[in-house]
């Protein structure tokens, strides 16, 4: 009964916030000279399709590295994995000569875009079905490669302990990334080169006859589709699956001596938390709107274990509000500290190029000394949880 | 007599060189509380990790309800209904209360009220506690989940391994009360411990182990009297 209702206020407050940005997305079209912030170019659509995808790949590694007490750091490579399926599945036909003109060519002339307008037709509501469709099957198989990797990587890997654990899924996430930067392998990775020409979020609008953009629903893409997967991970957390994982990080030896299996558990999460690694390296790509190893480094994998960790160790919510402000941050609030800024003729000193990331690097300093805990702990935020505090303070306080 | 449940034949344990178990034979019959006892080092708890197939045996044979199980993986031993309540409780500390429990019945299926509810019967301050957080519990308390832990696997086996280590002597005869409770119940009981008082009261049958061999067997009533016993275990000279 109690479980039930918090289910249902939990879809009306999804809902909710799912047509809240696509109001967003559009208020600058149906109302006039409102501020510069809501014209579909300003930062704030960018900071909010960003977070949207690094969200759910935040708390895909909090399932494993919070939830399962497993640390890796292979994150990046997962999201690799998922973005190339996504690119290499999703370019027209058409355009792959060009794609891949250094090569001559893709090896494998195939697209899942164009096998269902081969279906559905290619203008009208044939090309919207055949989009949808082939988006939703290329990023399931996005996270499925990434998935089956991991389940490969798994076998030898999770047998190792914590900080092993870390540098064999880090070394990984390298290897891959070495390897289809690889020349040889250009005419499927297309070398170190970008792959582009697959649909993105905005091919998602809504548009016009004469091509103009009749409604906005770039943004809306990635919140649904986050939106989705985080709730699946929330289930998953929740059942007594979720339970299991969590007795594993408290203490393997009393989980193995309650019957758990410890492999087959720690391969359970580490696979399920690469796949969604692989949607959101899918949803990744189509932010950008290419797909290159070069942007899935290393570095990838700690700006994501830093949102983690921010946000909190073991809460899902905290990973979610940590992504937002992580991303407003080094995306938008902190980026005038990057350029000469005067008040009346006095010069600022010390702001340059670079200087955010000074700041940056303070403020996550400050939040882990004096917030060890992140922002949330281990606490969850649930809407009911919130009605009763309202009107009052947003977040709960440590 | 009655039927074996659990009969250990010659098990062999040893950790790379050292051998910490020698080649032990001993059996317990259902409905009974068996225990053994002896020193540190002993090898009283690798016997009990190795019955539980944390440990690999490197020789003998341990059979359950006329079934080896010599060598299989703790779920396989845990489902055919032989649970363990680990040394120094290892109740999961950032679970509630409620969630251990549940643990405890992880390979089980069915309707788990009615198991909570007995547990909750047998320790009604874990009822209280039952939104806190095990690792907010104190040592009693946390030795009373283990044991719920354990019972909500249905067990026809309970093994506890020291369940009176580092708790008050009070809190340590309300535990073996339990014990007895949970014994009178139906579930045969296997016990290790360093506290041969406690555990000699409350067994029907104990062995004595020393450097990994047993020494001595005897009803509970029978090594309480026993000379040696007295010297080695119960501290008194007489």
């Amino acid at each position: 009964m109690k479980q039930n209702q918090k289910n249902y206020t939990a879809f009306i407050g999804i809902a909710i916030m799912l047509a809240a940005v696509i109001l967003l997305e559009n208020i600058s079209a149906i109302i006039p000279g409102l501020p510069q912030v809501f014209s579909p170019t300003s930062p704030l659509f960018t900071v909010l399709k960003k977070a949207a995808v690094y969200s759910l790949v935040a708390v895909s590694m909090n399932l494993l590295n919070g939830f399962t007490g497993l640390f890796s750091l292979g994150q990046a490579g997962f999201m690799l994995l998922g973005a190339y399926t996504y690119a290499i599945l999703m370019v027209p036909s058409a355009q792959k000569d060009q794609v891949y003109y250094l090569f001559g060519g893709c090896a494998f002339d195939f697209s899942i875009l164009d096998m269902f307008e081969g279906i559905f037709g290619s203008s009208g509501a044939g090309y919207v079905i055949s989009l949808i469709l082939s988006c939703l099957i290329a990023l399931i198989l996005a996270g499925a490669v990434a998935a089956f990797f991991a389940y490969l990587i798994g076998i030898p890997v999770l047998r190792l302990k914590s900080d092993y654990l870390a540098i064999a899924t880090l070394g990984f996430a390298e290897i891959l990334r070495a390897i289809f930067q690889w020349q040889k392998l250009g005419k499927v990775t297309n070398g170190a080169n970008m792959i582009k020409g697959f649909p993105t979020f905005s091919s998602f609008n809504i548009t016009g006859p004469s091509g103009q953009v009749i409604l906005r629903l770039s943004t809306f893409v990635p919140f649904l589709i986050s939106t989705v997967c985080i709730f699946i991970i929330v289930l998953l957390i929740n059942s007594s699956y979720g339970r299991a994982f969590k007795s594993i990080r408290d203490d393997e030896i009393a989980a193995e001596a309650m019957g758990i299996s410890l492999f087959k558990h720690k391969m359970l999460s580490f696979v399920i938390s690469s796949f969604f690694a692989g949607v959101g390296g899918a949803l990744f790509a189509m932010y950008v709107a290419n797909a290159q190893a070069k942007a899935f480094t290393s570095v990838m994998t700690y700006e994501i274990l830093l949102i983690v960790v921010i946000g909190g160790i073991g809460s899902v919510s905290g990973s979610v509000i940590a992504t937002f402000l992580y991303v407003a941050c080094s995306e938008w609030w902190l980026r005038f500290l990057d350029s000469e800024q005067y008040i009346g003729g006095f010069k600022l000193p010390l702001l340059r190029n670079g200087f955010r990331m000074v700041i940056f690097s303070v403020v996550i300093m400050v939040i882990v000394l004096f917030f060890s805990q992140g922002i949330m702990g281990e606490n969850e935020i649930s809407i009911s949880g919130l009605m009763k505090k309202l009107p009052g303070k947003k977040e709960r306080k440590q | 007599m009655s039927e074996q449940v659990l009969s250990i034949e010659d098990l062999a344990v040893s950790y790379g060189g050292i051998e910490a178990v020698r080649g032990i034979s001993f059996d317990v019959k259902a409905g009974e509380i068996v225990t053994l006892i002896g020193a540190n080092g002993a090898g009283k708890s690798s016997t009990l990790r190795t019955i539980s197939g944390l440990v690999k045996p490197k020789g003998g044979r341990i059979i359950f309800n006329g079934e080896d199980i010599t060598g299989k993986d703790p779920t396989a031993i845990v489902s055919k209904g032989l649970m363990m309540v680990p040394e120094g409780r290892r109740i999961f500390p950032n679970l509630t209360v409620l969630e251990n429990l549940k643990i405890g019945a992880y390979l089980r299926n069915d309707d788990l009220e009615k198991d909570i509810e007995a547990v909750y019967g047998y320790f009604p301050r874990l009822k209280e506690r039952s939104w806190q957080e095990g690792g907010t519990l104190s040592g009693g308390e946390q030795q009373m989940l283990a044991v719920g832990r354990a019972l909500m696997s249905r067990p026809k086996l309970l093994m506890m391994d020291e369940p009176s280590l580092g708790l008050a002597p009070i809190v340590v005869q309300g535990i073996f009360e339990i014990i007895r409770q949970i014994n009178e119940a139906g579930t045969t009981v296997l016990l290790i411990e360093q506290n041969a008082n406690m555990a000699l009261h409350v067994a029907d049958r104990a062995y004595v182990i020393e450097n990994g061999k047993i020494s001595m067997e005897g009803t509970g009533e029978q090594l309480l009297s026993d000379e040696k016993v007295r010297a080695a275990y119960l501290g008194s000279k007489a």
